[in-house]
């Protein structure tokens, strides 16, 4: 069975040489400067001329919310956004309803991605039992389900038992794979509603301090060492919390550090407004946060840029601060808040950009076909960049169900023109094209 | 101006028009007819998601002197999960064409919520909100000082600021809507201020405050003071580690008998002591320095129903002058998308 082939035309292949990449049967087939006419054969010609080709990214931190909450978002509206935003792979998050604790729920979330056809979805498992920090979830049966899960998480609770977590820690080394840890002390956090500090001292609003992730990191990349196990921390929002990764990696532990685009661009100033589309967790930090966030990205200390895409019905925001849901959408913002951020300020190139939205987070969640090199005979997940695009964010167009993004009304660089998801366009033109179908070539 | 929200962006010269208008307002008080037909017509909703009778008496007898008519509405439950939402009840009080709304809430930053979110085009006064603000709590504290201050130099009050005036606050000013909103209009009408409580109960980030802070309610009465303002200290901080016990708390922070021999002792006798109500005597306060007559308790509840008066007055009048909105959006924030 054949599919059709496309030629993407004089692209820059992460933003240096120029060269034809041929697409077929969804692999890259051909990669050359001007590849010769029956080499190309009948391709359906794309102009990349102006474009960067990058492999397609991958998201370690993405909220899908279906089974449960299927107002906020489904996994078929969650991933047209991704697919939208450059995404080729996305991990869904465990806190649904029910949780993703049993292998019965993984295989579920898993499914309705394969049926979706727009990105590849890769369940994540709870730690424990209905995220409630009591008993370890069935960790191997997960691990052994088709969705064959290898990242666990509690994400929106902290594994904050440290007993729990070593034994997490350990447990699932026996199927190489990785504890995500939502870093903050809960005691500490108690009502807790934006960063502790100048801002909150003002505004009257309970402090979420710094401290509170700090020490569970700082805990925890000890267990991690200890018990000889991979530990990935997510959302790393302060500037303490590199310092502690960075010590971390020096000693040649094993941790792996995930920062989103949000904490790279906005900071606490925002809740002035007491607009809560700007309530997250971990909350908005200082200028000071931002900048060390910045470089530990730059300098690879934080290895990659997790979105925590967390779409929320309207009424979950239009209410008081304190009433608020928690969480921001941002799968289709997350390339152009990465270009603004990091490129854009010389901070990083587009391989850096690669390596941090696609090669580094498809290795700690051990997606074996995801994140690859743009070469010949690897799968062809490719995104096609114009990074001289400008646009404004207007929340009212996005593919996700949630309105709740902190960008709106922003303009921002970049647009992602096209996706490939195993050579098939998902997107094209900049709008969503069709789903690869089920049984397509893989 | 359309909305009194807080008193940290309130300009020196609206400041001191509020307190102005308070006079005039307060010379109603004492005619033996209270009411001026100021807002006849215009109506007023209280908007109460949380108990407080006594601000709620004082606006209501506030609007009603100015001949206001008063809607008061206690919303129910403390969690929007549980009944109508901000939103919906907000729309509710437009549709029936209230002009102003007076709103107390549990929930920092609610009155701002439904100022700016444009759901309602009712001017907005902030009649307490969580722990972040109280302007006319400030303002009638403001007016009750400068009131004092005046007499003592020997000037008219109006039109006068605080220059000069040593202000103490003492209590829990972490959890503090009236702390708060006294720091930034103390300092914008020239007063200077010393907050003095247990480490416990100061707010991380309080160093940016402009005013001084201390541990040592003696040592800031020894260095001299013309106002101390004590704050309540709240049943439910008892039992969660910020101080050992409510008796130490009264040994340390409190204003007992001691301290207000010790005024004396100083010869600080011009020194007013003040406290916003209700009061726990013999904790934060005790009933000797409560009643002496030192004590401006009644003055300031008094002086409420003026600046309340005032309030309402200036802002459904249109006469407050505009001051630039405080806006905090993104395209207004250069530093956030290029912080180097």
């Amino acid at each position: 069975m054949t599919s059709p082939s496309y030629l993407i035309r004089s692209a820059s292949l992460l933003g240096r040489d120029t060269a034809d990449i041929l697409v077929r049967d969804g692999v890259i087939a051909a990669v050359g400067p001007a590849l010769a006419a029956e080499v190309v054969g009948d391709a359906t010609v794309i102009d990349a001329s102006a474009l960067v080709a990058l492999p397609g990214m991958v998201d370690l931190h993405t909220h899908l919310r279906e089974p449960g909450r299927e107002d906020a978002e489904t996994v078929e509206t969650g991933t047209r956004a991704a697919a939208l935003g450059g995404f080729t792979s996305v991990h869904a998050m465990a806190n649904s309803s029910p949780v993703a604790d049993t292998a019965g729920v993984v295989e579920q979330v898993h499914t309705l991605g394969r049926e979706s056809g727009w990105v590849d979805v890769r369940p994540v498992g709870a730690v424990t039992v209905g995220l409630a920090g009591e008993q370890l979830a069935e960790l191997g049966a997960m691990a052994d389900s088709r969705a064959r899960v290898r990242v666990f998480s509690d994400d929106g609770i902290c594994v904050s038992d440290p007993v729990l977590m070593r034994r997490a820690l350990e447990y699932v080394k026996a199927f190489d794979g990785v504890i995500a840890q939502h870093a903050q002390e809960p005691r500490l956090t108690e009502g807790a509603q934006m960063n502790e500090g100048a801002v909150s001292a003002d505004l009257g609003l309970a402090g979420w301090p710094a401290v509170a992730e700090e020490s569970i990191i700082a805990r925890d990349v000890l267990l991690a060492h200890h018990v000889g196990s991979r530990l990935h921390v997510c959302h790393v929002s302060t500037a303490g919390s590199v310092e502690i990764i960075r010590w971390a990696k020096e000693r040649g532990i094993s941790v792996t550090a995930e920062v989103t685009p949000h904490h790279l661009l906005l900071t606490e100033e925002l809740v002035r407004s007491y607009n809560p589309v700007y309530k997250v967790n971990p909350p908005l930090r200082s200028d000071s946060d931002v900048h060390a966030l910045r470089a530990a990205l730059a300098d690879g200390t934080i290895d990659i840029v997790g979105t925590d895409h967390a779409p929320h019905p309207s009424e979950a925001k239009e209410c008081e601060w304190a009433s608020a849901a928690m969480g921001m959408t941002g799968l289709e913002t997350a390339l152009s808040v990465v270009q603004e951020t990091m490129i854009e300020t010389g901070l990083m190139d587009w391989e850096g950009f690669a390596r941090v939205t696609s090669t580094t987070p498809a290795q700690i969640g051990r997606v074996a076909d995801q994140g690859r090199p743009l070469a010949v005979g690897e799968p062809a997940n490719i995104v096609l960049v114009d990074p001289a695009a400008r646009w404004t964010v207007d929340p009212s167009a996005m593919a996700t169900k949630g309105r709740n993004s902190p960008f709106a009304a922003m303009e921002l660089p970049g647009r992602v023109v096209a996706t490939f998801f195993h050579g098939h366009p998902t997107v094209l033109d900049g709008k969503l094209n069709t789903p690869r179908k089920i049984g397509s070539p893989a | 101006m359309r909305h009194l929200l807080s008193t940290e962006q309130l300009s020196s010269d609206n400041a001191i028009l509020i307190l102005d208008t308070a006079e005039e307002m307060s010379a109603v008080g004492e005619r033996e007819i209270k009411k001026l037909p100021a807002l006849r017509g215009r109506t007023v909703v209280n908007l109460f998601f949380e108990d407080s009778t006594r601000t709620r008496i004082s606006f209501e007898a506030a609007a009603k002197r100015l001949s206001a008519d008063v809607i008061n509405f206690a919303a129910k439950g403390s969690s929007v999960s549980k009944g109508e939402s901000l939103k919906d009840t907000a729309q509710t009080l437009e549709a029936m064409s209230a002009d102003a709304v007076v709103i107390r809430h549990w929930a920092s930053g609610a009155p701002a919520r439904l100022a700016n979110s444009g759901w309602i085009d009712a001017a907005v006064i902030n009649a307490g909100d969580g722990t972040h603000a109280h302007p006319t709590q400030a303002l009638l504290d403001a007016f009750t000082m400068r009131a004092h201050w005046s007499r003592l130099q020997g000037i008219s009050s109006v039109g006068a600021d605080l220059k000069g005036m040593r202000v103490i606050i003492a209590g829990d000013v972490l959890h503090s809507r009236v702390a708060r909103s006294n720091v930034w209009l103390l300092r914008t009408l020239g007063a200077h201020v010393t907050l003095v409580a247990p480490p416990t109960l100061l707010p991380v980030g309080v160093e940016h405050w402009p005013c001084e802070v201390s541990y040592d309610l003696d040592a800031a009465l020894e260095k001299g003071v013309d106002a101390v303002m004590m704050l309540r200290v709240q049943a439910e901080r008892m039992n969660a580690s910020f101080f050992p016990s409510a008796r130490e708390y009264a040994r340390r922070w409190g204003f007992d008998d001691a301290r207000l021999a010790k005024l004396d002792a100083l010869n600080l006798k011009d020194t007013i002591i003040m406290h916003p109500g209700p009061m726990n005597r013999g904790l934060e306060i005790s009933s000797a320095a409560a009643d002496s007559p030192r004590s401006t308790v009644l003055a300031q509840v008094r002086n409420g129903v003026s600046v309340r008066m005032a309030a309402l007055y200036l802002l459904l009048s249109g006469e407050m002058r505009e001051t630039p909105a405080p806006a905090a959006t993104p395209s207004s924030m250069p530093s956030v998308k290029d912080p180097s």
